[in-house]
C-alpha cells in the first residue's frame, strides 16, 4: 500500500499522484479540504484520514474510497460506479446525479442527498444513511434506492422537509413506523413490515461495514416511498 | 361550453387543376392533415391538425399545394391579437402551461439589423479573398501571456488546451432526443469535415458517434444524463450547461414518449421516464461552486480539455461572466433570448433574458475593463441567423458563433415552432423511425457544409472589404461597426458609433 | 472641430532611417535631405525625427522633451516632474525661425533621474516608473504633452513639411549614430504639434507609414495591460504593442515580429522545426496584437533600428548598406540622394523584420 502525508499539498498535486500512483491501494494520511479526491478513478481502493474536501469521488467509475473522518458537499458527484465508505456523516448534495456504485454514510447527510439519482440497466445506484437527513431527500429521484436508517439521537425527525419532491423512479425506504408528515404530491407512502431483499442486503452490508447489529435494524418497521408516475408533469403542459 | 373552438391558423390551399390525387401530401404529413375522400375521389385537408411546416407543398410532384394565414379573425384589437386571445382559450380550457418550441418570434428590435459594417476606400486597401490568403482559423481558449523559456531559449508552450476551429461557427447544443439520430449524424459529420464542432447537448452521446471525437463538445448539464468517465474522454471539450437562451433559469423536460430504447440507452435512464433536468445544477449555488464544478471535470479529464460554461443572456450577463472567467473555464458561452430550443414555456421563451447583441457587448468590454479578457474566449448564440451577423458579432467581441437554428433550417426544418410534439415531418426533431428516416445523413450533412461554406465565402468577403486578412484582428474591432435607428443609450451599450459618425 | 486625439486619426506618410553600425556620428542633416526626396508623400501637416545617441554628456538620465500650449501648464506639470524626478539640467530647446513652421508652442528640455524614494516606494522598475510618469503628464495636465521620454535620444518634431521642421529644430547641430524622419499625410487633422510623429515611449520610437485596418481590435487589447491610446493613433497602438512585447514580456524584436506582421497559417505549417512550432505558439498566445491592413514602420531604439512591414507588403520599404551605414525608406530614391553608391539594395519580403544594430551594442534594450 502506498502511504501519502496529504499534509501542505494542494488538490492538483495529490490527485496527480494518486492516479499515476502505481500501487492499487492507497492511503492519504492528514487529508484537509484537498477537493476531488479519486476523481474519475475506475480501479484502485483509497483510503483517507482527515476531512477531504468537495466533489469526493466525482465520476467515480468503479474504484473504491473509504473515509475515516466527515466529509464535505458533493461526495460522489455524477458517480457510475464503486463504493464510497464515510466513517462519519457527509454534507449536501451528497450522490448527486449518481447512477451506480453505492455510498455508506454511517452519521447523517445534509440538504439535497441523493438528488436526481437514477438507474440504467445494470447500474441500480444505492445511498445508506446511518442517522438522518436534510430536506430534499430523493430530489427529481430517477431511479435506485436510498436507505436512511435514522440511528440519530438528537430527536429529530428523520428526514428533513419535502422529502422526494419530483420523485419519478427508484425507492426510498425509512426506517420508521409513520409515514413521515407533508410528503410531495408525486410520492406515494405505504408501510412495510419487512424489508425487500434487495434492500435488507443493504442494511447488511452497512453493519458489517461499521460493525453495527443487523438484527434490530431488520426487525424495524419501514415506510417505503416510490414514485406516482414514470412522467410526474404530463398534464402540467398545453401546446401552444 | 366544454372547450372553447379555435379556429384554425392555417390553411392548405390545393389547387384542383394541378391536384392528380397522388397522395404524397398524405403520407408525408404526420399531422394527418391530408386524407384521400374515395366518394369523391379527391383529397381533403385537415386544416386544424396544420403547423404550417411546409412538408406537403415542398413534396407535392405537380406544386398544387400552398399554406396561408387563415384569413378567420376576432375583432380587431391592437392590444388583444388573436394569438392572445387564443392563448387564454387554451389555458381556460386546459389549466395548463403555453409550450413553445423554437426561438422566441416576438417583434422586439434586432440589434445584428441596426449595425453596419465599414468597408475600405483610399486610405487603406480592399483585400480580394478569392485570391489573396484570408484566415478564418482561430483557437478557442485561455491566452497566457506568460513567456517562459526553455535551456535553448525557446518558448515554453504553457497554454492551456485550446480548440481549433478552421471557421468562426459551431453547432450549438441539441440533445439526441429532442433531436434525432439524423440529425445528430448530420451534424457530427459537418463538423468534421469543416474543421469545427458540433455540442451533444444534455442527452448523452451515441455510441455510434464517438468517432467523431475530435470534433465533439459534450455537456454536462444539471440533469447529468448520459456523463460518465467515457463520454467525457470521448470529447473535444466538455461544457457546463449553466442556462439556455430560450428559456433562462429553468430546467429542462424531455417527455418520456420520446425516450426512446436508443434515447434511453444513450441518456442512460429507463425507457418511457421523463427526463428531468434541474433548473440549477444542484452542486452549483454561488460562483465558487462553479469552480467546484469546472475543476473537477478538468481532474477527471487530466486537464486535456477546455471547460467551456454556457449562460443565457440575463440582465447582469457581464458580472456573471466576470465571475466565470475567474473560475477556471476556458470558455464562456452566452445565448440569447432568440435561441432556440425543442421546447419551453411560451411565457419564458418570450420575456425572460436579454438580447445578444447588448449582452456580448457588455460581456467583453467588463472583461476588459477587469483585465480578464484572455482568460476565457466566448462564444456567442441566440440568435445568429447569417454570416454578416456573424462578422458583427466577432466585431463586437465574440471569439466565434454558435448556430442551432440556422443549422437545423438547412436541414429541413421550417420554422413551424411545434417540435414538442415530437412530430417533425422533416425527420429532425422526432424519434419516430419512419420519420427519422426522411432525413439522410448523407445529403444533410452535405447542406450544413454548404451553408457554413458559403457563409465562411461571405465572411471573408466581408473582412476583405474592411482590410482584414486574419479573423483575430476583426475580434472586437468595434470601429468596423455603426449604428443606424438606435438611440444614444444602446449605441453606448453596443461601444459603437452612429453612422456618419467619423473615427 | 475635435483636437487631435480626440478621434481616430490614421495618416499615410514617408519613413526614413539611418545607421551607421560602427557607432560613429553623423548629423541629422542627411535625414532632412532625405527625406526632402519624398516631399509629395506629406502634406505638410506634420513632421520629426529621432536621434540616437545624441546626448552623450547626459546618457545615464532620462531626457524628457516637452511641449506646453501655456505658461500656467509648464508650472504644474513642473512641480510634478520635481515630486517624482531630481532635475539634472533643463532648458528650452534651441530652435529656429522658419516661415513655414508657425504657431509653435513653448518647448522644453529636461534631463531627469526618478528620485530613489520614490521609486523604491513604487515597487515599480525603473523604466516602468518613468513610463507612467510620462502617461499622467499626458493624460492628467492640460496643455502639457512628453513626447520624447527615452535616454540618450530626443523625438523632434512638429507640424509642418519634415524638412522645415527639421531645420525649425536646428538638427543639424545634434550628432546621433542612428536617425529615423517621419513624414506625414493624415486624413483627418487640422495638425497639431504632440500628434506628429515619431511617437516614442521611453527608448522607443515608431515612424510608421500605412492606415491598419485592425487598430480597434489592437487597441482593446493592448488597453487591458494599463496602456491608454490617448492620440488615437496607429503609431502609438504599434509602440505600445512593441513595448509590451518587447520590454514587458521580454520577447525578441523577431518573436515580436511574428506577433504583429505573423505569418499566414499556410506559410507557418511549411517552415522547419522550430519555427514552426514558435511561431504557431506565439499566434495562439497573442492573436490580437497581429496587425492587418497596410504599415510599414522603423522602429528605433538604444543602439539599433528595426523596419517591419505587414504581412502583405502593401507598403513598401527598401533596406540598402553601404560600409557601416544601413538605411531604411520608404523609397529608394531618398536613400540614393544621400548615398549614390550602395553596396547593397533590396527590399524585405512582408512580414519579415530587418534590424540592424551597433557592431558593440550599448544601452538597455
Amino acid at each position: 500500500m502506498e502511504r501519502v502525508n496529504a499534509e501542505g499539498m494542494n488538490y492538483v498535486q495529490l490527485n496527480a499522484l494518486v492516479r499515476s500512483c502505481n500501487q492499487s491501494e492507497i492511503r492519504i494520511v492528514n487529508c484537509i479540504g484537498q477537493r476531488y479526491i479519486g476523481t474519475g478513478l475506475s480501479d484502485k481502493k483509497i483510503t483517507i484520514d482527515g476531512t477531504p474536501g468537495n466533489a469526493l469521488g466525482a465520476y467515480l467509475n468503479g474504484a473504491e474510497i473509504h473515509v475515516n473522518g466527515n466529509v464535505q458537499e458533493a461526495t460522489g458527484d455524477t458517480m457510475n460506479d464503486g463504493t464510497i465508505v464515510i466513517a462519519g456523516s457527509a454534507g449536501d448534495a451528497t450522490g448527486y446525479a449518481m447512477r451506480g456504485g453505492k455510498i455508506f454514510v454511517e452519521g447523517d447527510v445534509g440538504y439535497r442527498c441523493g438528488i436526481h439519482i437514477k438507474a440504467y440497466r445494470e447500474n441500480k445506484p444505492a445511498i445508506v444513511i446511518g442517522g438522518r437527513t436534510g430536506s430534499f431527500l430523493g430530489e427529481y429521484q430517477a431511479g435506485g434506492t436510498i436507505l436512511v436508517l435514522g440511528l440519530h439521537t438528537d430527536g429529530k425527525p428523520i428526514v428533513g422537509n419535502f422529502c422526494g419532491t419530483g420523485m419519478h423512479g427508484g425507492e426510498i425506504f425509512l426506517r420508521c413506523s409513520e409515514i413521515p408528515p407533508r410528503l410531495p404530491a408525486q410520492v406515494r407512502a405505504e408501510k412495510l413490515s419487512a424489508l425487500p431483499k434487495e434492500a435488507a442486503s443493504l442494511v447488511r452490508e452497512w453493519c458489517a461495514l461499521f460493525g453495527k447489529d443487523e438484527r434490530m435494524l431488520l426487525s424495524s418497521s419501514y415506510v417505503r416511498l416510490t414514485p406516482n408516475s414514470d412522467n410526474p408533469y404530463k398534464q402540467m403542459y398545453i401546446a401552444n | 361550453m366544454d372547450k372553447m373552438y379555435i379556429s384554425p391558423e392555417y390553411e392548405v390551399i390545393r389547387d384542383r387543376d394541378r391536384c392528380t390525387v397522388c397522395r404524397i401530401c398524405e403520407r408525408q404529413c404526420a399531422n394527418g392533415v391530408h386524407a384521400y375522400n374515395a366518394e369523391t375521389g379527391r383529397m381533403t385537408a385537415d386544416n386544424s391538425r396544420c403547423v404550417d411546416c411546409h412538408r406537403c407543398v415542398c413534396y407535392c410532384p405537380t406544386h398544387a399545394l400552398k399554406i396561408v394565414r387563415s384569413q378567420d379573425t376576432y375583432p380587431e384589437n391592437a392590444n388583444w391579437d388573436s394569438r392572445t386571445i387564443n392563448e387564454v382559450y387554451k389555458q381556460a380550457d386546459s389549466g395548463g402551461v403555453l409550450l413553445s418550441s423554437m426561438g422566441n418570434p416576438k417583434p422586439q428590435p434586432i440589434f445584428w439589423d441596426r449595425l453596419l459594417v465599414n468597408a475600405s476606400q483610399v486610405t487603406n486597401p480592399s483585400i480580394d479573398p478569392l485570391r489573396e490568403p484570408m484566415e478564418t482559423r482561430l483557437w478557442l481558449g485561455k491566452r497566457s501571456t506568460k513567456i517562459e523559456r526553455d535551456a535553448g531559449g525557446k518558448i515554453r508552450d504553457l497554454l492551456a488546451p485550446q480548440l481549433p476551429l478552421e471557421v468562426p461557427i459551431l453547432f450549438s447544443a441539441m440533445s439526441y432526443g429532442s433531436i434525432s439520430y439524423n440529425a445528430h449524424a448530420c451534424l457530427a459529420r459537418a463538423a468534421e469535415a469543416l474543421g469545427t464542432y458540433y455540442n451533444t447537448g444534455e442527452g448523452g452521446l451515441h455510441k455510434d458517434f464517438y468517432k467523431y471525437s475530435k470534433n465533439t463538445i459534450v455537456q454536462v448539464a444539471s440533469g447529468r444524463f448520459g456523463v460518465f468517465q467515457g463520454y467525457l474522454e470521448g470529447a473535444a471539450a466538455i461544457e457546463i450547461k449553466m442556462g439556455q437562451g430560450a428559456k433562462p433559469g429553468i430546467g429542462g423536460h424531455l417527455p418520456g414518449m420520446k425516450i426512446t430504447e436508443d434515447v434511453s440507452e444513450t441518456r442512460m435512464i429507463p425507457r418511457g421516464t421523463d427526463a428531468i433536468s434541474p433548473a440549477p445544477h444542484h452542486d452549483i449555488y454561488s460562483i465558487e461552486d462553479l469552480r467546484q464544478l469546472v475543476c473537477s471535470l478538468k481532474e477527471a479529464t487530466d486537464y486535456k480539455k477546455p471547460v467551456i460554461v454556457k449562460v443565457a443572456a440575463v440582465h447582469n450577463a457581464a458580472a456573471i461572466a466576470s465571475g466565470i472567467a475567474r473560475s477556471g473555464a476556458d470558455i464562456i458561452a452566452i445565448d440569447g433570448y432568440r435561441g432556440g430550443t425543442g421546447a419551453a414555456p411560451t411565457r419564458i421563451r418570450d420575456n425572460v433574458g436579454i438580447p445578444i447583441e447588448l449582452a456580448l457587448a457588455q460581456v467583453d468590454q467588463r472583461l476588459r475593463d477587469e483585465g480578464i479578457r484572455e482568460e476565457v474566449s466566448l462564444i456567442v448564440g441566440g440568435s445568429i441567423r447569417s454570416s454578416a451577423d456573424v462578422v458583427k458579432a466577432i466585431a463586437l467581441g465574440a471569439d466565434a458563433c454558435y448556430i442551432g437554428t440556422a443549422a437545423l433550417l438547412a436541414l429541413g426544418c421550417h420554422l413551424c415552432r411545434s417540435c414538442h410534439t415530437g412530430l417533425c415531418n422533416w425527420g429532425i426533431a422526432t424519434q419516430r423511425p419512419e420519420l427519422v428516416e426522411r432525413l439522410d445523413p448523407e445529403v444533410g450533412y452535405k447542406r450544413l457544409v454548404n451553408l457554413v461554406t458559403a457563409w465562411k465565402h461571405e465572411i471573408q468577403e466581408m473582412m476583405g472589404g474592411m482590410g482584414i486578412n486574419s479573423i483575430e484582428a476583426l475580434r472586437g474591432n468595434r470601429l468596423m461597426l455603426r449604428g443606424v435607428g438606435m438611440t444614444d443609450r444602446e449605441l453606448e451599450l453596443l461601444g459603437v458609433r452612429y453612422a456618419g459618425e467619423n473615427m | 472641430m475635435m483636437k487631435e486625439g480626440q478621434f481616430r486619426n490614421p495618416s499615410g506618410c514617408a519613413v526614413v532611417g539611418v545607421i551607421d553600425r560602427s557607432g560613429s556620428k553623423m548629423t541629422g542633416e542627411g535625414m532632412i535631405e532625405a527625406i526632402t526626396v519624398m516631399h509629395d508623400r506629406s502634406n505638410g501637416l506634420g513632421g520629426g525625427f529621432a536621434g540616437y545617441g545624441i546626448y552623450p554628456h547626459y546618457s545615464e538620465f532620462y531626457a524628457f522633451h516637452l511641449f506646453y500650449d501655456s505658461k500656467q501648464a509648464q508650472t504644474e506639470t513642473e512641480a510634478f516632474i520635481c515630486r517624482h524626478f531630481e532635475i539634472v539640467y533643463s532648458s528650452e530647446i534651441q530652435t529656429r525661425k522658419v516661415p513655414t513652421v508657425t504657431d509653435e508652442p513653448l518647448i522644453f528640455r529636461y534631463f531627469l533621474a526618478p528620485l530613489p524614494q520614490k521609486l523604491s516606494r513604487s515597487h515599480l522598475d525603473e523604466r516602468e516608473y518613468v513610463a507612467r510618469c510620462v502617461n499622467r503628464i499626458n493624460a492628467q495636465i492640460d496643455g502639457a504633452y512628453v513626447f520624447s521620454s527615452g535616454k540618450n535620444m530626443g523625438i523632434f518634431k512638429g507640424v509642418g513639411y519634415p524638412e522645415d521642421i527639421g531645420r525649425f529644430y536646428r538638427l543639424e547641430e545634434y550628432e546621433g549614430y542612428a536617425w529615423t524622419c517621419h513624414g506625414r499625410y493624415p486624413t483627418n487633422t487640422p495638425g497639431w504639434w504632440g500628434g506628429s510623429h515619431p511617437f516614442g515611449l521611453l527608448d522607443f520610437s515608431v515612424v510608421h507609414n500605412g492606415e491598419i485596418s485592425s487598430y480597434d481590435a489592437n487597441r482593446r487589447y493592448i488597453e487591458m495591460f494599463g496602456y491608454k491610446c490617448t492620440l488615437h493613433t496607429d503609431t502609438e497602438v504599434i509602440t505600445y504593442i512593441i513595448d509590451f512585447l518587447v520590454r514587458r514580456k521580454g520577447l525578441t524584436l523577431e518573436e515580436a515580429s511574428h506577433v504583429i506582421a505573423a505569418s499566414f497559417w499556410s506559410t507557418i505549417e511549411g517552415k522547419p522545426e522550430p519555427a514552426k512550432t514558435q511561431e504557431t505558439l506565439l499566434r495562439r498566445m497573442f492573436p490580437s496584437l497581429l496587425v492587418t491592413g497596410p504599415f510599414s514602420i522603423i522602429l528605433g531604439y538604444t543602439g539599433g533600428l528595426m523596419a517591419l512591414g505587414d504581412r502583405l507588403k502593401l507598403r513598401s520599404t527598401v533596406c540598402a548598406e553601404k560600409g557601416d551605414l544601413a538605411y531604411i525608406s520608404s523609397e529608394e530614391s531618398a536613400i540614393r540622394r544621400i548615398q549614390p553608391d550602395l553596396d547593397r539594395v533590396y527590399s524585405p519580403a512582408g512580414g519579415e523584420p530587418v534590424i540592424y544594430e551597433l557592431y558593440q551594442k550599448g544601452g538597455d534594450v
